[in-house]
């Protein structure tokens, strides 16, 4: 499978999540302003767009670490629920990478990768370590398994992260800049692993700046501004002929150098 | 002096139900301070405000009064906690007047245990409880595997002091009826009018003893859990 030609290959005709009329305010700040978007199984949507545009509340809206204002998300055919035990055990097949990988602090890189399986999926402690190893080898991190998070570098610490997420089976996984607090030469060690699980067929939401990952690897392209989609379409098409102006004017600023 | 030494047995005694009290309402203050923390900054908006509002009560009210309404008024309406005192611990019968004085230093205390852990929870860094929940983890699972585990760090030198205060509020408890330190320094003042600096001297590095402890305890467990 080409890189580029990811598009119809592994994507299903089954819609993991679908967000319809979502409204947002933060205050008197529209955030998200009718946003209309469903993921398809084993689609790669990489949303883009200047800070400010809504693409990180989006993202965090769909395993509702940011509550809804209007509208409705379903996950799975199954409306979101408010909060309590559904609400966990939604989340629990959402798998998510934040910009700060936010790993717990007093945990060992292995303890961080079993906490969810053991905890939420009641997984026996053997089996969790054997699936974390396992994990923590195809992200490259496997020999510091027994380190704290402090101890790894941002690169290291996001793909630990990475297998986190991956430790419960998620249906899709959302990354929310998971490359935007790190050293260039670490980004490419991310993204790669980013890119070998698109490939895998994972369903995937990532917001990134990370254009070179848009082009390789996602399926569709959304372009946010002012909290509501703009533009989408293909990687090929979005890059090489934007059609909307607020979109030409991002891309001539990111593209340019 | 020889008030004291010649008395030690009742003097060591008098700071062993020091002891007691501080042990029983400190255990006490952590469980349920730890307990209202966690509801403070719980997603359910009422149990926040009910919590709130017990801080608020307890914080703001005199230990003596509180110590008036467990000990005095409570036993008037029919709340005298005397089914206690059919309970054994170690061949001695518990004492009424010594479970409510726990009871009243328990009151207390955890108010300002509660404001010290939400300190402490407030210093982890909120990404730590959000990756919590999307691995899907509940609200008391994120709490206990995540969130306090971390703020006890943080949490260890201002919860010290918290502990010394109730060590030394102990001595409340004199006045209703319990023969700790401060009741036993009283009395042997009484019988030893012409030694008194002697025995004021002896009581206070009674608690300058028992302060210590806990204070050295404290610096072990921090310098402990820095290194983890």
């Amino acid at each position: 499978m080409t890189a580029a030609g990811s598009s119809a290959s592994g994507t299903g005709t089954e819609v993991i999540v679908a967000l319809e009329s979502v409204d947002k305010w933060f205050g008197d700040l529209h955030v998200l302003r009718g946003i209309d978007l469903s993921v398809r199984r084993g689609e790669v949507v990489v949303v883009i767009g200047p800070s400010g545009s809504g693409k990180s509340t989006l993202c965090r809206t769909i395993n509702r670490l940011e509550t809804i204002d209007r509208g409705s998300i379903v996950l799975e055919g199954q409306p979101l629920p408010q909060e309590g035990k559904a609400l966990a055990r939604l989340r629990a097949d959402v798998g998510m990478v934040f910009q700060s990988f936010n790993l717990f602090a007093h945990k060992t890189v292995l303890e961080n990768v079993t906490l969810g399986p053991i905890k939420v999926r009641g997984t026996s402690r053997v089996e969790a370590e054997e699936r974390a190893r396992a994990l923590l080898e195809r992200v490259g991190v496997a020999e510091q398994a027994q380190k704290y998070p402090a101890q790894l570098s941002g690169g290291q610490q996001q793909r630990v992260a990475i297998a986190r997420a991956l430790a419960m089976d998620p249906a899709l996984m959302l990354f929310d800049e998971p490359t935007s607090a790190l050293d260039p030469e670490m980004i490419k060690e991310v993204l790669d692993v980013m890119v070998d699980l698109a490939r895998g067929g994972m369903t995937m939401v990532v917001v990134t700046h990370e254009m070179g990952f848009a082009r390789t690897a996602a399926d569709r392209v959304i372009f946010m501004a002012d909290g509501a989609i703009v533009e989408e379409g293909s990687p090929d098409e979005f890059f090489s002929n934007p059609r909307s102006e607020r979109a030409q004017d991002f891309l001539s600023k990111v593209l340019s150098h | 002096m020889e008030a004291v030494f010649s008395d030690f047995g009742e003097y060591a005694k008098a700071f062993g139900l020091t002891c007691g009290l501080f042990l029983v309402a400190g255990l006490g203050s952590l469980v349920w301070g730890t307990f209202l923390a966690a509801l403070r900054v719980g997603p359910v908006a009422v149990m926040r405000k009910a919590s709130a509002a017990y801080v608020g009560v307890f914080r703001n009210t005199p230990l003596l009064v509180v110590f008036i309404f467990v000990a005095v008024a409570l036993p008037k309406i029919g709340y005298s906690f005397t089914f206690i005192e059919n309970v054994d611990v170690g061949g001695h019968h518990v004492s009424g007047y010594f479970f409510r004085a726990c009871v009243a230093l328990t009151l207390y205390t955890s108010a300002f245990v509660c404001e010290a852990v939400r300190s402490g929870i407030n210093a982890v860094p909120l990404g730590q409880a959000e990756a919590a929940r999307s691995i899907g983890l509940t609200f008391t699972q994120t709490m206990q595997e995540v969130v306090l585990p971390q703020a006890v760090r943080a949490v260890v030198p201002p919860l010290t002091s918290v502990l010394v205060a109730l060590l030394k509020n102990t001595s409340v408890a004199a006045a209703f009826g319990i023969a700790e330190a401060t009741a036993q320094m009283k009395s042997m003042n009484n019988d030893h009018a012409d030694q008194r600096i002697q025995i004021f001297l002896l009581f206070a590095v009674g608690y300058i003893v028992l302060v210590e402890v806990l204070t050295f305890s404290s610096y072990a467990l921090e310098r402990r859990w820095r290194v983890a």
